[in-house]
């Protein structure tokens, strides 16, 4: 097992210092408000000598992502930071880096979206772009923000798709943990060098990126894209493999907790996972089979595995931390649900509770609420199929 | 005009990737014509005016006389009909339905 070292980090020391021993070749960030220090951080190891980066200060978050898209085309390994109102305004070059399929890896602290004005933990912001075509991995604590952050250069560069890995803001962002970092070396050789394969330097082999692609071929290169988004699971989950192999902690697409022979479940992602794990485990104690699902990576969308995992549970929760605005669900209950209608033989007891907008506070008794909820459904009572976790009426 | 066999989804590049220099050449973008000038050679004067106002570098020259039309790049915006100076024009914009 290779060597590890014992240090207190917050999450975003930890995911700055999972980019520096990766050492990319390009960071492009402009720390608009509400982000976070990730960048800052980065940018102190940079001034310091102690990676190779060129840092390119630019001056919006729409231009970050520009200027990593075009370090990204020309060949090199880029990476950048943001968080909500500067995610929103990528929004539109994060298409045209998945179209394009570069393999850039970003941190993004989850925050909630104006307005109103806040700067606080919430899914909105990731949510707002699950369609632009990156693989979103999201992260329970600093360790596990700083082991994705490390995975996902291998599974961008590997399946040509860029990347996004969140931390809850503030909550893992800021809170400072116990966590393991690996041995610069082992880092570097984690990753890797990046393999190159048409890129713009490239004065031997002339290529044009980004051309004019009317209807004749625009849907093929669409249905390309899908098709990387779905063999990235097995990227995804053989980039873990060889992890879990060298450095001991194992990742999937998700994590099952005490789920096996559980009545009732939790689905959620995020730092909210630990709670539930915990309320889990109290629940238990008074022999109440409460299990969790914590899901890893939410594009791609591991419905299968969803699914199978899921088949015997009486009573399904699924916690959404932002709101669609459909007037109906959240975005993960959507496609939990999503997930369980293809086979008739799935569980259909699943109630949605959208919980933590804005950074409002989860704690332990309103977990405890939803078990009890789901205890409800399977004694046979109706339940709402939509609960707001705290929202005074 | 035959029809190019367009590649499916798994031959194409990924990302839309345009291998090779110089690629912009073989983009005929004389496609989606509605027009086409024809040059009536009896009344042209060799003035050059066609020459010189096409956008598109598409009257053919040869000898130093207007010798026709390159329909690869013509887009058929008859500006070259429009400034002969020809009483009677030398060039004719005719229907051009190809596909
Ligand atoms: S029709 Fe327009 S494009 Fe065609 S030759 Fe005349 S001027 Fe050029
Ligand atoms: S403008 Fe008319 S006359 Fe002059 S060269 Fe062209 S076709 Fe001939």
């Amino acid at each position: 097992m290779a060597k590890t070292n014992i240090v207190a980090r917050t999450g975003n020391e930890a995911m700055a210092e999972a980019m520096r021993q990766i050492n990319p070749d390009v960071v492009a960030a402009y720390p608009i408000t509400p982000a976070t220090e990730i960048v800052q951080i980065f940018a102190g190891y940079v001034a310091d000598g102690l990676v190779d980066t060129e840092f390119v200060p630019v001056e919006s978050e729409h231009s970050a992502m520009s200027a990593c898209i075009g370090a990204s085309a020309a060949g090199g390994r880029i990476m950048t930071g943001t968080s909500s109102q500067g995610l929103a305004l990528m929004a539109e070059m994060l298409y045209i880096a998945s179209g394009l399929r570069l393999p850039i890896v970003m941190a993004d602290v989850n925050r909630a979206l104006s307005s109103p004005i806040n700067i606080h933990c919430d899914h909105s912001d990731t949510m707002m772009v699950k369609d632009a075509g990156w693989i979103q991995i999201f992260s329970e604590n600093a360790q596990e923000a700083y082991d994705n952050m490390i995975q996902a250069v291998r599974i961008a560069e590997e399946a040509l798709l860029p990347v996004i890995v969140t931390t809850d803001g503030f909550i893992i962002s800021h809170c400072m943990e116990r966590i393991e970092i690996i041995d610069d070396k082992d880092v570097k050789n984690f990753v890797g060098e990046k393999k190159l394969g048409n890129y713009l330097l490239n004065v031997d082999k002339p290529i044009t990126i980004g051309a004019m692609d009317l209807p004749d071929y625009y849907f093929e290169h669409k249905r390309q894209h899908i098709e990387a988004m779905i063999e990235s699971k097995d990227i995804i989950l053989s980039v873990a493999k060889e992890f879990s192999g060298l450095f001991g902690r194992s990742y999937g697409l998700f994590e099952v907790y005490r789920l096996e022979d559980a009545d009732c479940a939790i689905v959620l992602m995020g730092s909210t996972v630990g709670t539930a794990k915990a309320v889990a485990d109290n629940l238990r104690e008074k022999g109440i089979k409460a299990g969790v699902l914590g899901l890893r990576v939410f594009r791609p969308f591991p419905k299968e595995e969803i699914a199978q995992a899921l088949k015997n549970i009486k009573a399904i929760a699924v916690m959404d931390r932002s709101d669609s605005m459909n007037a109906q669900e959240g975005p993960v209950c959507l496609e939990v649900k999503a997930s369980l209608f293809d086979d008739s033989a799935s569980p259909n007891n699943v109630l949605n509770y959208i919980y933590g907008l804005g950074g409002r506070e989860v704690r332990i008794e309103d977990i405890e609420s939803v078990y009890k909820g789901l205890g409800e459904v399977i004694k046979g009572k109706s339940k709402n199929k939509i609960t707001y976790l705290g929202v005074r009426e | 005009m035959a029809k190019e066999k367009k590649k499916g989804w798994k031959a194409l590049t990924k990302g839309g990737v345009i291998e090779g220099g110089g690629t912009a050449k073989e983009f005929k973008t004389g496609d989606w014509r509605s027009e086409r000038p024809i040059l009536l050679s009896e009344k042209c004067i060799n003035c050059l005016a066609c020459w010189m106002y096409c956008p598109d570098s598409a009257v053919i020259m040869k000898d130093g006389k207007v010798a026709g039309f390159d329909y690869d790049y013509c887009k058929g915006c008859g500006i070259c009909a429009h400034e002969c100076p020809v009483k009677g024009k030398a060039i004719k914009m005719i229907p051009d339905n190809h596909g």
